[in-house]
């Protein structure tokens, strides 16, 4: 885009300038609207499960609901308990809210179409993700509550404990790549299962990869099965109890910009990102755009997030634990051995 | 001119947050200035291009050490007063302390200068390969001149996690082991678990 903002007649300074501050306004906009109409999505999906209706009052089938809730949220009144410690009450909610924006800057939706196009963007990514517990972790100590403290101590040793395998299974995926860069991920797929599928999750070895993975982003996200943090029958709505008006809202559009991050994560790394699942020129004269694909692919994902959430009962504490640490923690490790000796054999032969 | 700008401002928060972690009177706090001041140390090494070293200081240090840290400074019930009685008997030894550090970064600061001593020269070991990423680079030196030191830290680390779970491992008295046994709770059925009784009226149930 600075290009472009050249040949308009700006300075090399000016027009990056300009160019990332609209790249970001480009995906910041789009993403707070896919962010609210994910939510309604997610309603839906969970009301039809359980054989309800879902919003449906609010605009055509319900499509405006998530905007009339934002207009409620943002006319109520931001509420702060007496004994909270002000300053991290109130920054808390910004830095969830922040961190969960800045981690869409590597993200590739096409080819080339990305704010950054970073070498590390893989590291990037674990490096915000790993900071968002501090927003939960904050906000937990600093309502002075029970219940937000509890689901402070929870959430920071649910997410350093499945960051880890996270971040194992990434580097499985990596050494398939052979890069960090998101775009190289994507394009080192290309082809790659029998030469016509464009995707890693077709590799014997990178499958269960893929299913740890998703079920790490669950627990990630903080969303059902895993979401001990704000367990409604435990502990009311756990770090965001003594919150109201927009700090709330905040939160709530950080939790759902997380999970589309996951989402498009698992796009990305497995499901080859904006390529077409196959490699095969089908129409000649028509090409559907990548980012049709990238959007329907992690549009995917979220059905499935919504599903799980739908379906399946919460995890006790120690059996979360458990998983991180005894199941995925090992069968990762195990996986690296695996896939590197598997390269080393294969493609790194001498 | 932008280079510049960012690394006065990065360089300006390092500084500021580490002084606030100091000086601030929870520890909490502190805890929070520190970590800004690990965010801003890992702009700092993005600006001179180390944007590997940047990504993993904000991974280990950002992302774990110090959650740990807050997970346990905020379970801690402090006494602040008391905390701040030891100020002027410890004075002596943190200011002895931050003269050693102090002299030493000066001597490191005063060699690099000197420029006898520059990475992967001084010793005729190669310098990684020309025109890659630093994140090759640092995996090409690790894993051929770097191999033993490198094999000896993950030794190490290995030693320290093996005596912090030896450390923490206890036997039980009555020799059950400690955890729950996964497999056989879902190995369960309602069979097992429950019985349908009858009862006639005004008699209990006994199990």
């Amino acid at each position: 885009m600075t290009e472009f903002f050249q040949s308009l007649g700006m300075s090399y300074e000016w027009a990056w300038g300009t160019a990332t501050i609209s790249g970001v306004l480009l995906i910041a906009l789009p993403l707070m609207l896919a962010v609210a109409m994910i939510i309604y999505v997610d309603r839906k999906v969970w009301a039809a499960i359980n054989l309800r209706r879902g919003p449906n009052v609010v605009g055509p089938f319900g499509l405006l609901q998530s905007f009339a809730d934002g207009l409620k949220v943002f006319l109520q009144e931001t509420i702060v308990p007496s004994a909270a410690n002000k300053g991290i009450f109130l920054l808390a909610p910004i830095i969830t809210f922040t961190v969960a924006l800045v981690a869409w800057a590597v993200i590739p939706f096409d080819a080339g179409v990305v704010l950054a196009d970073i070498n590390v963007g893989l590291l990037y990514i674990l490096a915000i993700s790993s900071l968002s517990v501090y927003g939960v972790v904050m906000s937990g100590w600093a309502s002075n509550s029970k219940y937000p403290f509890f689901s402070a101590m929870r959430a920071a040793a649910q997410m350093i404990s499945y960051e880890v395998s996270i971040g194992f299974i990434l580097v499985c995926v990596v050494l398939y790549a052979g890069t960090f860069n998101l775009s190289g991920i994507v394009e080192a797929q290309r082809g790659h299962g029998f030469g016509i599928v464009n995707a890693y999750v077709f590799n014997i070895l990178l499958f269960p990869m893929w299913i740890m993975f998703f079920i790490s982003s669950l627990a990630e996200t903080q969303r059902v099965p895993f979401d001990l943090t704000e367990a409604e029958s435990e502990l009311v709505a756990g770090y965001q109890t003594e919150y109201s008006s927009m700090s709330f809202a905040l939160f709530w559009l950080g939790e759902y910009a997380n999970i589309l991050l996951m989402c498009s994560l698992s796009t990305i790394l497995f499901f080859g990102g904006w390529l077409p699942p196959l490699n095969i020129d089908l129409i000649p004269w028509f090409d559907i755009p990548g980012i049709v694909w990238f959007l329907l692919k992690t549009f995917f994902f979220f059905f499935m997030f919504s599903w799980v959430m739908a379906t399946v009962p919460r995890y006790r504490y120690d059996q979360l634990m458990r998983l991180g640490w005894k199941v995925f923690l090992p069968l990762s490790l195990l996986f690296i051995f695996l896939i590197s000796g598997y390269l080393m054999l294969t493609r790194y032969a001498a | 001119m932008i280079q510049t700008f960012a690394f006065y401002l990065f360089a300006f928060f390092v500084i500021a947050s580490g002084v606030f972690t100091i000086t601030s009177r929870n520890p909490v706090h502190s805890v929070l200035w520190l970590i800004l001041a690990f965010f801003n140390a890992a702009g700092l090494m993005v600006l001179v291009g180390a944007e590997f070293i940047a990504m993993l200081l904000v991974i280990v240090y950002v992302g774990a050490v110090a959650v740990l840290f807050l997970f346990v400074v905020m379970m801690l019930d402090i006494d602040f007063a008391e905390l701040r009685g030891g100020f002027i008997k410890n004075f002596p030894l943190g200011l002895a302390i931050a003269l050693v550090l102090l002299a030493e970064l000066v001597l490191g600061i005063g060699a690099y200068r000197a420029g006898s001593l520059q990475l992967g020269v001084a010793d005729g070991t190669s310098a990684g390969l020309a025109g890659e990423s630093n994140t090759a680079n640092i995996g090409v030196l690790l894993y051929s001149d770097y191999i033993f030191l490198f094999e000896a830290a993950g030794i190490i680390l290995l030693v320290a996690m093996i005596g912090a779970i030896v450390l923490t491992y206890r036997e039980r008295p009555d020799g059950a082991r400690g955890h729950q046994n996964i497999t056989k709770q879902n190995m369960r059925r309602p069979e097992d678990a429950t019985i349908m009784t009858r009862p006639e009226i005004g008699k209990g149930v006994e199990l």
